[in-house]
């Protein structure tokens, strides 16, 4: 082997062992970053995995926003046609929130079944609906209905 | 009448781009000067067909011919009439046009400015360019035509997305879109390269500007995205690892790669086959990230539409162009692999180890948007990932980039010794770190980010003006142009390093309470609220809060955010009102109503060199220019060719 040869060799070692330690930490990272996305149905069943912040998707029920006037706290239920979860919120809501619209939650499920969310999302276009949410309400046989405003 | 105008020109448009890919092609490969000849008139000739179409569309948005689908979902009679231009762009079949628009732009470019180039070159890369548009005119024509009309008509069309009513949104596609577009042009180039079977190093000088330019544009763009995102979404953020902007963040550190590595081949011949593979990167990560956006298989606040078809026709055309060059490069590789040795200590592997780092981050930042596909496709469930991964992530990566990198514009080509390198950047690196701990106390700002964010910032500031006062001393005709463009876009990341740390560090951000009359302290500001009025806009009306901000005894803003509502489409928009200053934004987003009570919720940030992330953003971008707009790049290429053996490997 030539000095050059070895040299290649070496500086190939190199970038395989930092590309693979890279790949070994980035996993590890997605792992720990990983938040699972959860139906009311999930819920309902106990799959949702406890103690790790999720994503709870469904639609705002119909007349159950309700507002505390004296502070910024706000409560509704999150359904997907059969069943129903609590989630309580403080802080400012998105402006396409809205009662019957898709919506999504972060947070964690405390032990009663309520969803105590610290990141509420709806999305930009009126018509639109997030897959999952889409996917979950047609599991639980329930599609949405494509609303025109 | 101008949409059926517009659909013709299209279709000849078709016409002269699959001329274009074919005749310049055979004119090259038989030698046939006639046909190489015709290549730039048939890019005219595209261009002015596509710059027709566009126009036609234009028009019909203009005149409120609400016969067009496209026109009546996203215009209305109310809607001014700067914004009826821009919503041409404003959704999927309009912003697939512009970016044809804008490769014909390119492909004319490229026709017009490459006189120092053989002309069987520039034939083959014109060739290529012109399968691109048509691959993409058969796209726009089969699956997402803006020219398609209902009838009979509305009165009335529905509206432009309020959010995209916007001066942000005018500039934002277009500038993004001359980036992807513009690795179409770098990818064209390493393709005929590779056809040609003549690798040498011309072709990567050739490139060179042309990849400059687009990787400045991206720049740009993105820049762009994230101030739009930052004042229009309401949230105050300037980056959220959404999924879009990772489309488009992915071929930019490919990109950033890539200009290094060119620089690497052209200077010195080595790794041409790398530079060839990432050109193909490039411009394959652009077209994911269409992919991407345009299927709406990722969630996302930007997922403007959804048509699992286009996704799949998209996914196919990738699928053809990544493939085909793949392949391409495959057959051809083995005969470009002639890289001239280089020391352990020395530019070439100061720029290898650049490389290292940032196609490592784009594969990272590809894991994590792509991760949730994967897992949801094997049915393991739909998950999500968080941002922390990639800022975790990131801050790993690029810390090592940010410690070297004033280190490797003093390294020598092909051998040097460290000792050599690191003393003139001794005392820059001692003042760094005392210049960034006097502003940490003067600033009070002493979290790790911050500090190290400074030290970084200074580290990265300096080293540059340390190389540009070096270089200009030690030679007599100073800087040259692409030298003072890097310069300006390392001393670029220093500053976007600073304002990313602070505003990371130490944003204040509370969502309160607050009725008329009351005041709240935020960050060393009083916020007052006066009252919340009622006003009217064109096609909107709005709640605007009349808040003043005081610092001490004095007002130091008015400030009158806005909740708007929109007449036409029903739909509510937070319109956010912004102090802007170079050390700190004081940024106010309404909530809504809390009852009848006359209080609402409101936002409020006080954001501390927020600007400094977009302005160096700005000035990575305008050294990318510079540095593009070098004479060097143009010249004709000197008869003797060092190493005439290797250069000469006609297929």
């Amino acid at each position: 082997m030539t000095p050059t040869r070895r040299k290649r060799l070496a500086l190939v070692a190199v970038i395989v062992l930092g590309v693979g330690a890279a790949t070994a930490v980035a996993i590890t990272a997605l792992n720990d970053n990983m938040l699972y996305f959860v139906s009311p149905s999930d819920v309902y069943a106990d799959a949702a995995p406890p103690d790790r912040r999720i994503r709870l998707g469904g639609l705002v029920a119909a007349g159950s926003v309700k507002r505390d006037p004296d502070s910024l706290a706000v409560a509704f239920m999150v359904t997907d046609g059969r069943h129903e979860v609590p989630v309580s919120f403080e802080g400012i809501l998105p402006d396409l929130f809205r009662e019957g619209q898709g919506v999504i939650a972060h947070g964690h499920l405390d032990g009663t079944g309520r969803f105590h969310a610290d990141e509420v999302l709806a999305r930009h276009d009126e018509t639109y609906m997030p897959p999952e949410v889409m996917r979950s309400l047609e599991a639980a046989g329930h599609p949405p209905e494509a609303s025109e405003s | 009448m101008s949409a059926e105008l517009g659909q013709i020109f299209l279709i000849l448009a078709l016409v002269l781009a699959a001329l274009l890919s074919v005749l310049p092609l055979v004119g090259a490969q038989r030698g046939n000067e006639a046909l190489m000849k015709l290549a730039p008139s048939l890019a005219i000739g595209q261009f002015v067909f596509l710059a027709g179409a566009f126009a036609a569309l234009a028009i019909a948005f203009l005149q409120h011919d609400f016969t067009i689908t496209y026109v009546a979902m996203h215009s209305n009679l109310l809607l001014p009439w700067y914004y009826r231009v821009t919503a041409v762009w404003g959704s999927h079949e309009g912003s697939l046009l512009l970016w044809m628009l804008l490769l014909g732009g390119w492909t004319l470019a490229v026709a017009a400015f490459s006189r120092s180039v053989p002309r069987a070159f520039t034939a083959r890369v014109l060739a290529v360019m012109g399968m691109i548009s048509a691959g993409f005119l058969l796209f726009i024509l089969f699956t997402s035509n803006p020219f398609e009309r209902i009838l009979p008509g509305p009165i009335d069309g529905r509206d432009l997305n309020p959010l995209l009513q916007d001066v942000g949104m005018i500039f934002h596609p277009p500038l993004l879109y001359m980036g992807y577009v513009g690795f179409a042009v770098a990818f064209a180039f390493a393709i005929a390269g590779l056809i040609g079977g003549k690798v040498e190093r011309d072709w990567v000088r050739w490139s060179r500007p042309w990849t400059l330019a687009a990787w400045a544009f991206l720049t740009f763009g993105i820049a762009l995205g994230s101030w739009w995102a930052y004042y229009e979404l309401g949230w105050g953020g300037w980056w959220f690892w959404d999924p879009v902007e990772n489309a488009s963040f992915i071929p930019w550190l490919i990109g950033t790669a890539l200009i290094h590595s060119q620089a690497v081949t052209e200077k010195r011949g080595a790794f041409p086959a790398w530079t060839v593979l990432l050109s193909i990167a490039a411009f394959s990560m652009s077209l994911l990230g269409t992919f991407l956006v345009r299927s709406g298989v990722l969630t996302s606040v930007h997922a403007f539409a959804n048509d699992p078809e286009r996704g799949l026709f998209i996914l196919a055309f990738m699928g053809v162009v990544t493939g085909g060059a793949l392949v391409l490069y495959a057959l051809r590789a083995p005969r470009i692999m002639t890289g001239e040795g280089f020391d352990w200590v020395s530019r070439e592997s100061a720029l290898l180890l650049n490389n290292v780092f940032f196609t490592v981050s784009a594969a990272m930042v590809l894991l994590g948007t792509l991760y949730p596909l994967i897992i949801d496709f094997m049915g393991w469930g739909q998950i999500s990932v968080g941002p922390p991964y990639f800022g975790a992530m990131f801050i790993l990566l690029m810390t090592p980039v940010v410690l070297l990198l004033p280190l490797g514009p003093f390294t020598r080509w092909k051998r040097d010794e460290f000792t050599r390198i690191l003393k003139p950047l001794v005392a820059t690196a001692v003042v760094s770190v005392i210049a960034a701990l006097l502003v940490c106390a003067w600033l009070g700002t002493w979290s790790l980010r911050a500090v190290s964010g400074w030290v970084g910032g200074i580290w990265l500031v300096a080293g540059a003006v340390t190389y540009a006062v070096r270089t200009s001393r030690a030679s007599r005709s100073g800087l040259a142009r692409h030298q003072w463009g890097m310069v300006l876009a390392h001393a670029g990341a220093g500053v976007f390093l600073i304002g990313a740390a602070m505003v990371e560090a130490h944003t204040f951000e509370r969502d309160v309470r607050i009725a008329p009359g009351e005041t709240i302290e935020a960050a060393g500001y009083r916020f007052t609220l006066h009252e919340v009025a009622l006003v009217k806009g064109p096609n909107w009306r709005a709640d605007e809060a009349r808040f003043s901000i005081y610092r001490g005894e004095r007002e130091v803003a008015r400030m009158n955010p806005q909740k708007r509502f929109y007449h036409r489409g029903g739909q509510t928009m937070t319109q956010v009102a912004l102090k802007p200053g170079v050390f700190r934004d004081l940024y106010i987003a309404m909530g809504e109503e809390l009852g009848d009570s006359g209080a609402w919720s409101v936002r409020l940030h006080v954001k501390p060199f927020v600007r400094w992330i977009w302005g160096g953003a700005v000035l990575i971008g305008l050294g990318g220019l510079l540095a593009a707009s070098d004479r060097r790049y143009r010249q004709r290429q000197r008869a003797t060719q060092p190493g005439g053996a290797r250069a000469e490997a006609t297929a």
